[in-house]
């Protein structure tokens, strides 16, 4: 199964509540994925600045001074905010790789989630509520962002195994399904020079979006992409820097509501994730047809 | 929880119906009540608040009593229905009306994918759109549908009658044993040994009987295209093997 939900929102006034909201529409959804659960969320970037978000099997050991430690390696002003076994580097953006390096030798543990100048990436094991309390969720501001909770099938329940991946600078994607032909698919970005963390499915194809847009497409594009090159049962909801977008694959099995306002665009597996969004009972609601692209940018 | 009884304003305050607002109340509690109705029961008008999504609403009713859901409901509301008359004022999830076997269903919105998958009995009526898989292995159920059908509609449809007001989608009828499609619309393509039929007075009389079953007025039957089975796939052919 797993539950997959997203939300874009038009009207400022909102940004303050967009993490409450996201949780709330995670959570209605947790009886379709008890294993995991994930939810990146996007910030207004500031243009001077660029976040990483990690995590650590040992936070206490590996978050302690690790700001100093990477300060040094790069040259460049670092701060660490930890929230339990994640933690959000801020650096200057032409940063971000040399910190991404140094991290390697000096917590050779720690993970990286995501990256990127809007994007935090929060996902561990457990139930969605037990995620969202974990990491302090429901007061994160932002513009826009995804979720999912995770009925694992393609690999191990993991943390890296969770869902959104991010596999791109602000790129992420959730997924509900199973692909395929991702072994295929990942022999032929490995080859490219990509990098992946786990056997699972939905990285790869969060990769092959990274890789498409890498080689110029944009978000409506490369999600085209995927109805000819990636085979097998998939809705996938997908977040950038400034953007939302939602595509099926063309048997559509993996169900998909979307519901519009002047305020939002929102998504949820099933229509119940939405019940509590204002306005919901005045909103546009609607199928998205198979092997469509939808996509909203800011 | 005690049950609350409220008049409705489209029936005699005699007829007070029995309110359940799956706010305060849970959905157990409601499809129990509903389980527990025996023949000539007094309580024969329902009213269902707040359904909000929930899946299963008013599942394996076996009496014939009238349903009002206000708003929208997910999953299978409705499945296995015996004899109620249910309206969903909203839009309905996947599977309305799933195994239907007897009494009807009218979903005043959308639905989903699989609306009344298996049924063998009933009258479902969908007054907005239906998306895939409308009618999947219908066994005897009559749909009738305002707009139009998604993809993959009545594949392998055994029995019953399929009316569509609108378009269909891609591969209609896909391996139809018997059931017959009207389609008042275009049909974006015909599944396997899915063709149209030629519309015979029989014909016109039987969709004329399902539209005013189902409400429909101001459409003439002479206006939809008959669907049906070609009948080449009962039998294993060997020619076809290739096939498989």
């Amino acid at each position: 199964m797993c539950g997959i939900v997203g939300l874009f929102l038009k009207d400022k006034a909102l940004e303050p509540k967009l993490g409450a909201m996201l949780s709330e529409m995670l959570i209605c959804l947790t009886d379709r994925g008890p294993d995991s659960a994930g939810i990146a969320i996007y910030g207004a970037p500031s243009g001077n600045e660029a976040k990483i978000t990690i995590q650590s099997p040992k936070p206490e050991r590996d978050f302690r001074g690790l700001d100093a430690e990477l300060a040094k390696a790069i040259g460049a002003p670092v701060s660490i905010a930890a929230k339990s076994t994640h933690a959000v580097i801020r650096t200057t953006p032409d940063k971000v790789d040399a910190a991404r390096a140094a991290l390697q030798s000096l917590r050779p543990d720690v993970r990286v989630m995501g990256a990127g100048e809007a994007v935090e990436i929060y996902k561990e094991v457990g139930l969605p509520e037990a995620v969202v309390d974990r990491f302090d969720v429901r007061k994160m501001t932002g513009t826009h962002g995804i979720g999912h909770t995770r009925m694992a099938t393609e690999s191990a329940v993991t943390t890296m195994g969770a869902h959104p991946f991010s596999t791109g600078a602000d790129q992420c994607l959730v997924h509900n399904g199973s692909l395929s032909n991702h072994n295929n698919v990942r022999r032929e970005l490995v080859r490219e020079g990509m990098t992946f963390e786990t056997e699972n499915d939905t990285e790869v194809a969060a990769a092959y979006l990274s890789s498409q847009m890498a080689h110029g497409k944009n978000l409506g594009e490369a999600l085209e992409g995927t109805l000819s090159d990636l085979d097998g049962f998939f809705t996938f909801v997908v977040g950038t820097k400034n953007g939302f977008g939602v595509v099926r694959d063309p048997i559509a099995c993996k169900p998909a509501v979307m519901a519009e306002t002047d305020q939002y665009v929102a998504f949820g597996s099933e229509y119940r994730a939405l019940t509590k969004l204002p306005g919901i009972d005045n909103a546009r609601v609607w199928e998205p047809e198979p092997a469509t692209v939808y996509f909203w940018e800011h | 929880m005690p049950a609350t009884f409220k008049a409705t304003h489209d029936q005699s305050p005699s007829q007070a119906s029995r309110v359940f607002d799956l706010d305060v109340q849970s959905l157990r509690e409601l499809n129990q009540a509903l389980h527990k109705l025996t023949a000539g029961s007094n309580e024969t008008a329902w009213e269902v608040l707040n359904p909000k999504g929930n899946h299963s609403v008013a599942v394996g009713v076996d009496q014939p009593v009238s349903i009002d859901v206000r708003g929208s409901v997910g999953y299978y509301c409705g499945g296995m229905n015996s004899g109620s008359a249910i309206t969903v004022h909203g839009s309905a999830g996947p599977g309305v009306g799933e195994n239907m076997m007897a009494g009807s269903i009218t979903v005043k919105g959308d639905a989903s994918q699989y609306a009344g998958a298996t049924g063998k009995g009933g009258l479902l009526v969908i007054e907005g759109n239906a998306s895939s898989r409308c009618g999947i292995s219908m066994k005897g159920i009559d749909i009738v549908v305002h707009g139009n059908i998604g993809h993959m509609s009545a594949f392998m449809a055994q029995s019953g009658n399929l009316v569509v007001l609108g378009d269909a989608g891609d591969a209609l009828g896909d391996s139809i044993y018997e059931a017959r499609l009207f389609v008042r619309g275009k049909v974006d393509s015909l599944g396997a040994d899915c063709i149209a039929k030629e519309m015979r007075p029989e014909h016109i009389d039987l969709l004329q009987g399902l539209l005013d079953r189902a409400g429909v007025t101001g459409v003439k039957p002479s206006e939809f295209k008959r669907y049906g089975s070609a009948r080449t796939l009962y039998n294993f052919n060997i020619d076809n093997a290739d096939a498989y």
